[in-house]
């Protein structure tokens, strides 16, 4: 997916972005587990919050960590079919597809806001993800545009 | 064609309509517009009596979603013996597609339920027009041939009428109600056949062509003034929530200010609520008291919901809406993948 990278002001040269991830308890939490006990490395840019499903995670969640400071938000859930609910990560895409459109019609950055599909067993297609959205939100720069001023 | 004759016509068949409906008791009560206070308005009215309907008016003001007295029940269509009344509503498309809607998500029994089918000919922009005007009164409005007519005490004005109708209406395919086969004989007047309806959605896609930051500059200077007093809200014949997302404070997700980034967190989450429910009669817009287009929002919400799930609300009366379904093989193309 193309990212706009929009030029950055005064930013740091070692700034490092905080992400905002919700893992699903059953795939991606598991997957980062793997990642972490067979040592690969990755950025240490994400805060992980662990939810049932990606199926839980609502838009609420989303905005609202926007709005708190946080430079990127990232959900990860089981791959379609593996959901351990069954659909509950299929209910969950259409939402975030949703989502991601009227983000990027409203002029939030869209690489702000990103989904992946990680399951238990892929430790290393976690970490590499992970690298790739931190640097897609490194170039973006700190979220000074939809974080609350008051 | 003369939008003056044009209006008297459909005004004159839908008080015969409604006539004969109280007449022969098929209905209890008619909901339909009448005269409205002010110029440039219209008010709605609930109607019971055969001699009232010389009240019942028709022209381009009438903008207001009537679909919207249906739900939540009000106390006036329940009788307490006989439970719900059966009601008669004046339906230009909108109204139906958000009558046909409603249904679908099981607010209301179409059974009670009579539609008079109107051709709708395009709601007026009051706002333009008030900006147009400026701080001079309005004092009277009126329509003639292809020309809208506006008076004051010192001044009258000329607009057009394709220029000055809402962006919603010059793009609207559904004037008149649509007719669902399991309820063919609930809608009397004009009702249309829909099979299938082509959309272009040029104006949002030019939108679309700008960058990140013209967007977000847009959406900033057009969402600046909004006041979060929630007309859109309640003028929206899809927003019945008992407790809306922004008053409820246990917990508090969104505060109650006027900071940029909580007005358009609360527009984006309205937008995300009304994904593949709204029906676009743009209600929202013509009653924001700060002149807020929010039709473009209606839009793009269209398109998403067009584009990616092929589903127009309010026509498809046999499909799940979007955000009750799922599918397995949904588009992801947003999902980050490895390089």
């Amino acid at each position: 997916m193309v990212t706009q990278s929009e030029p950055k002001e005064n930013v740091e040269e070692d700034w490092e972005p905080k992400i905002l991830a919700f893992l699903c308890n059953w795939c991606s939490y598991a997957g980062a587990d793997l990642a972490g006990v067979s040592r690969i490395q990755y950025p240490p840019s994400i805060r992980v919050v662990r939810v049932p499903c990606s199926g839980r995670v609502s838009p609420y969640f989303i905005i609202k960590g926007l709005m708190d400071g946080w430079d990127g938000v990232l959900v990860s859930g089981c791959h379609p079919g593996d959901c351990h609910y069954l659909t509950g990560n299929l209910v969950a895409r259409r939402r975030f597809a949703i989502l991601k459109e009227l983000l990027e019609f409203f002029g939030i950055e869209p690489g702000r806001v990103n989904f992946m599909w990680a399951s238990a067993a892929e430790g290393e297609r976690f970490a590499n993800l992970i690298k790739k959205v931190t640097k897609i939100v490194k170039e973006l720069g700190p979220n000074t545009k939809f974080a609350k001023k008051w | 064609m003369d939008i003056e004759k044009e209006n008297k016509k459909i005004e004159n068949d839908m008080r015969d309509i409604a006539r004969n409906l109280l007449r022969d008791k098929q209905v209890d009560v008619i909901i339909g517009y009448a005269k409205g206070t002010v110029p440039l308005s219209s008010a709605p009215i609930m109607i019971t009596k055969e001699e009232d309907v010389d009240k019942l008016i028709w022209n381009n003001l009438c903008y207001v979603n009537l679909a919207k007295y249906l739900v939540p029940k009000i106390p006036q269509l329940i009788d307490p013996e006989k439970g719900a009344l059966k009601v008669g509503i004046v339906s230009k498309g909108c109204v139906g597609r958000a009558l046909i809607h409603l249904s679908v998500e099981h607010q209301i029994n179409l059974e009670n339920i009579k539609m008079i089918g109107i051709p709708c000919n395009g709601i007026i922009n009051r706002k333009r027009i008030e900006k147009e005007i400026g701080e001079k009164e309005i004092l009277e409005m009126s329509m003639s041939g292809k020309d809208i007519i506006v008076k004051g005490r010192d001044f009258e004005r000329k607009f057009s009428y394709d220029e000055y109708i809402n962006e919603l209406c010059k793009a609207c395919k559904v004037k008149s109600p649509p007719r669902i086969e399991d309820f063919e004989n609930n809608c009397i007047g004009e009702c249309q056949e829909i099979s299938s309806i082509d959309d272009d959605f040029e104006d949002i896609a030019d939108f679309e062509s700008k960058s990140t930051q013209e967007k977000w500059d847009y959406i900033k200077g057009e969402l600046q003034s909004c006041t979060r007093c929630y007309a859109c809200r309640e003028a929206c014949p899809m927003c019945y929530c008992n407790l809306c997302f922004v008053d409820q404070n246990k917990p508090i997700w969104f505060e109650k200010t006027t900071e940029i980034s909580d007005i358009i967190s609360f527009h984006l989450i309205r937008a995300m609520h009304l994904a593949g429910r709204c029906v676009a009669c743009g209600a929202c817009s013509s009653v924001c008291p700060v002149g807020i287009d929010l039709n473009f929002i209606t839009r793009k919400l269209e398109k998403i919901v067009k584009e990616r799930f092929d589903f127009k609300s309010g026509i498809d009366y046999n499909k799940l809406p979007p955000m009750m379904d799922y599918n397995m093989n949904d588009k992801e193309e947003f999902m980050l993948e490895e390089d």
